[in-house]
């Protein structure tokens, strides 16, 4: 007696996941650009229009961030429970990247700001660099897996009731310890720097920076390319988590992702369309004066980000395996809520269109104009 | 056997009131200058005064700078949950966690968005356009405190639920329950009025501060006629929900009650103590006077906590020893069980569910259905069976009544300070009244203490339990090391107090610098 609204609802919350989880990945851009300030920035004014093109849009990213927290709680909560609480070190350095990232703009041309100017750009580009890695490294472990326990029964014991375990020492930091899980972390770095290119060169209406820009894009769009190539490559031909649906059990699977893509057609279509778009929209702005490129590698990211959360979780794979004992993997029947949470926030889900189109309409109205010195010297809000 | 390791239960709970602590530094000033601005502006649109203009800007300069680090501090809050409260996060992820996805969805975004328009769309977008957007800020701020409070009601008072042994955890069965329980209305009211308060007195300490200076004059006493309108009504209803608060603690907390007032021994027609300094080392069964000194109101505990001044209002002692009456939640007449009783009680709902799952196992539909039922008839001490000790779930009393009192306190302070703040104002007193000018500066930081004040009533009030009765913090940790959590609060601590720091520099220049636009 397979409760098919259940199921379609779990299937329906992974999509939101991985939805917020490729959009997140797209405006990484922000961190990207923090990474990127003395490169294309040399002088102050330089500096100070791409602080403010990024500094605009940071909240966006880190909203996205915590939604995509809270989503994951609500939706799946074994998964919460058992990585964060379990690879805490990883987690507790994403969080630390964000934190001194929130108050860098706000604060960094204020004065008397206590830290100095310079450090608040530390803090911008630490968070750019090992934000994009870390946040890479530990989705990898979603096609890789870690090394916990994970048994429910575990609450009637009255002197341990602890759900999951960690089962080695290195509580996450031994994701960072895999090179299959670190080439995802530096193609989601590379990929976070092309796009912040890709968007000064359309938001900023300044000749050097476009120039210097276009020809960074290129330096950035090949280790990008090796990176993404490694881990993609990677992941088809390895084994994969498979589970069987009528008993539940793990077991692992020959070609696992790659036959997750063939048998998911529109998954395929999907991540093969994200990729094409990636790739077109950086030779574009590589080879013409072009400044749209942003609109087609963007799109392009979400894409086939959206298609390799989908191919982590659905078709029978456990989106979060474990290495310790497969039979504790979390898949998303066996880590969801209930099917009265998961309706509620479903109705909840339907505001996500109107969200979509007032941010879409507020930003349209400030953005008419690309930024410019005129307008940094007139704006009385600059960071 | 393994055991607790207390050490981490403590540290987590200190690593989440510290930065639980510092979020609430700037959450409460958002929360109400994001009123008091869109006020400001609306005046602006209506009368097209320039002056309006330079004060709302002002004033979200300085909102700015708040919002920022209130946004650092509040995304470590919703990961802790995971990283640090794990076992908690499974166990009630499924009501708790709503909330909390809700509240992105909703609110940040909302808030997010239009602060762009707010602070960067002033020559880009409408008049209209700009004051709906600081409008939709005050909006969007508030809604964030729905949410997070409604999940924190929700903690102090478990509806809407139940446990469901398939999946060993709470389930959400009434939405509407959880959103509307009576805690979470009073504590949503109750708490975004303190935040309105506290950035009523913000507003008028920082003009006053500007007319002491003989300062950016016009500025000044335009803001403190408005903060102070907005404060005297809002302070006025910040008692009022107080007093819900505190009747919805009688009902569902009353060991939260008793500790709040340093009650062990209950009685009929309790009164209510206005001051006092308790015994320190006071053990809750050894008889001694629980007060050093104290004034009182006779009778009047016993009407605030149950509206009728006759009414038997149970102590510390009581709690634990139990065989007083009371009313359930049903309205059944019941008398109370003892700790030890709940905690027996809570052991046979824990092997209740480990024999349950067993039967499941075997296929054992009559021991499923059995225990199931044994399971059901002792839920509601659930949590009990994890505790050792009856006395462990006394919360640290002293703590509790001294943060309470001198919440209420100031409350009924600032209530008195806006009457005569707004009675000066209508004699025209109020410019050259340097004592008053003084104390209206004075003000900020009492604000600031009755406001954490309020938070430790409600948080250590309510220990052992994260979750009243069902489940308690030994209970609800991750399985990490306690040094880890250590190293992860010092951290905390550092960059916390560190970006406090430059957040007060930073304003305080910004407070010497005034409006913009050469000040007069
Ligand atoms: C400016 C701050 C401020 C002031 C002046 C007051 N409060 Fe308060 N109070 C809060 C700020 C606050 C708070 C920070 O918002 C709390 C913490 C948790 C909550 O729900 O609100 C709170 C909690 C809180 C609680 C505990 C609720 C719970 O445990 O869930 C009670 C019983 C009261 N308050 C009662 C009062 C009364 C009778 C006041 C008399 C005027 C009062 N408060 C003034
Ligand atoms: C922002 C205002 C808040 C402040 C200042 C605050 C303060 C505190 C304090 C002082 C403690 C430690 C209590 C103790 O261990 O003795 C604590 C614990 C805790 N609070 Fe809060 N709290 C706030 C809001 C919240 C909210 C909104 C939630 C939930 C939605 C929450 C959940 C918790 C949890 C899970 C713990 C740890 C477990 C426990 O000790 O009970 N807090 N908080
Ligand atoms: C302990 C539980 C809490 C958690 C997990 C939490 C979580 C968060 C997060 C993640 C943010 C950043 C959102 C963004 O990206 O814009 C935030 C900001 C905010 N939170 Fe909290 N919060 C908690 C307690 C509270 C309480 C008790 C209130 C109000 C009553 C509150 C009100 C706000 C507001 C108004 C903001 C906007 C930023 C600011 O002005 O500080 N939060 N919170």
């Amino acid at each position: 007696m397979v409760d098919t609204t259940y199921v379609f609802l779990q299937h329906y919350w992974w999509f939101i996941i991985s939805l917020l989880g490729a959009l997140l990945v797209f405006l990484l851009f922000v961190q990207g650009g923090q990474t990127l300030i003395y490169t294309i920035g040399k002088t102050e004014m330089e500096r100070t229009m791409i602080v403010n093109a990024l500094g605009r849009k940071w909240e966006f990213t880190f909203t996205t961030l915590v939604t995509f927290g809270g989503a994951f709680f609500a939706s799946f909560p074994l998964f919460y429970s058992t990585s964060f609480g379990g690879a805490y070190w990883v987690w507790m350095a994403i969080l630390f990247c964000f934190v001194i990232q929130a108050v860098s703009y706000e604060y960094r041309s204020k004065p008397n700001n206590f830290l100095g100017h310079k450090t608040y750009e530390i803090f911008l580009f630490i968070n750019g660099l090992l934000g994009t890695v870390l946040l890479g490294t530990a989705v990898a472990t979603f096609f890789t897996g870690s090394q916990f326990s994970m048994a429910k029964i575990n609450l009637t014991n009255i002197n341990n009731p602890v759900i999951s375990s960690w089962e080695t020492p290195w509580h996450g930091l031994e994701a960072a310890l895999n090179l299959h899980n670190i080439s995802l972390g530096l193609a989601v770095f590379f990929l976070a720097r092309v796009l912040a290119l890709l968007y000064f060169m359309n938001h900023i209406n300044h000749p050097d920076i476009l120039a210097r820009s276009r020809k960074q894009l290129l330096y950035n769009a090949i280790p990008f390319l090796v990176f993404f190539l490694t881990f993609v490559i990677w992941l088809f031909v390895r084994e994969g988590f498979a589970v069987n649906p009528t008993t539940g059990d793990v077991f692992m699977q020959k070609h696992k992702y790659l036959l997750n893509l063939i048998q998911m057609p529109i998954v395929l279509v999907l991540f093969l369309g994200g990729v094409v778009l990636v790739l077109w929209g950086i030779l574009k702005s590589l080879l013409q004066p072009y400044t749209k490129g942003i609109w087609f590698t963007g799109i392009g990211t979400v894409l086939a980000v959206l298609s390799l959360f989908l191919i982590a979780g659905y078709n029978n794979t456990a989106y979060y395996p474990s290495t310790f004992n497969l039979q504790h993997s979390l898949t998303i029947f066996n880590s969801s809520s209930s099917k009265f949470t998961l309706t509620v926030m479903s109705i909840v889900s339907l505001l996500i269109p109107f969200v979509v189109a007032y941010i879409w309409y507020a930003w349209k109205s400030i953005n008419i104009k690309k930024i410019d010195e005129e307008e940094m010297k007139n704006e009385t809000h600059v960071y | 056997m393994e055991h607790f390791d207390l050490s981490l239960v403590n540290w987590s709970r200190a690593q989440f009131a510290l930065t639980a602590m510092y979020h609430w530094v700037f959450v409460p000033l958002t929360l109400g200058l994001a009123f008091i601005i869109a006020f400001m502006e609306t005046l602006y649109y209506k009368t097209g005064d320039e002056e309006w203009k330079r004060i709302t800007k002002f004033w979200m300069t300085l909102f700015g700078i708040n919002f920022a680090i209130g946004v650092a501090t509040g995304i470590i809050l919703e990961f802790e949950f995971g990283t640090n409260w794990s076992n908690y996060s499974w166990f009630v992820g499924d009501i708790f966690g709503a909330p909390l996805a809700i509240e992105g969805i909703m609110a940040f975004f909302m808030e997010s968005t239009f602060i762009a328009v707010m602070f960067f769309g002033w020559n880009k977008v409408s008049k209209k356009f700009h004051l709906i957007s600081t409008w939709l800020v005050a909006i969007g701020a508030n809604l964030s405190a729905l949410w997070i409070l409604v999940a924190n009601a929700w903690m102090q008072y478990p509806a809407g639920m139940f446990f469901n042994p398939d999946t060993a955890r709470n389930e959400m069965h009434n939405f509407w329950e959880v959103l509307f329980s009576p805690i979470a209305i009073n504590k949503f009211l109750h708490t975004v009025s303190s935040g309105y308060v506290l950035a009523a007195l913000f507003v008028v300490g920082i003009s006053a501060w500007y007319l002491l200076k003989g300062r950016n004059v016009l500025l000044a006493k335009r803001s403190i006629i408005i903060a102070s309108v907005f404060g005297l009504i809002t302070s006025v209803f910040l008692a009022l929900t107080g007093d819900g608060s505190a009747y919805q603690v009688a009902q569902k907390q009353p060991m939260k009650l008793a500790a709040m007032e340093g009650l062990y021994e209950g009685k009929e027609g309790a009164p209510l103590i206005v001051v006092g300094a308790l015994t320190p080392g006071k053990e809750y069964n050894d008889g001694k006077d629980p007060y050093l000194f104290r004034i009182q109101i006779p009778k009047l505990l016993s009407f605030l906590g149950y509206r009728s001044g006759d009414a038997f209002v149970p102590g510390v002692k009581d709690i634990i020893e139990g065989g007083y009456n009371y009313t359930d939640k049903d309205g059944n007449q019941k008398v109370a069980l003892s700790a030890e009783q709940k905690i027996e009680r809570g052991r046979i709902a824990i092997q209740a569910l480990a024999d349950y799952k067993n039967a499941k196992e075997k296929g054992d539909t009559i021991g499923m259905a059995y225990n199931r039922k044994l399971l059901d008839e002792n839920f509601e001490y659930f949590g009990y069976g994890y505790l050792n000790d009856p006395k462990s779930i006394i919360p640290n009393v002293p703590l509790t009544f001294y943060s309470f009192h001198i919440m209420v306190g100031l409350g009924f302070l600032f209530i008195a300070f806006f009457i005569l703040m707004l009675y000066l104002i209508y004699l025209r007193g109020f410019l050259i009244n340097k004592w008053l000018l003084r104390l209206s500066i004075l003000m900020i930081p009492l604000a600031y203490i009755a406001s954490q004040a309020g938070w430790i009533v409600a948080e250590v009030g309510r220990q052992p339990w994260v979750i009243q009765d069902v489940l308690p913090t030994v209970a609800a940790v991750s399985r990490i090391d306690s040094s880890a959590v250590q190293v992860t609060f010092f951290l905390f601590f550092i960059i916390f107090t560190t970006l406090l720091i430059a957040e007060l520099r930073i304003m305080f220049t910004q407070i010497k610098k005034g409006p913009k636009e050469g000040g007069n």
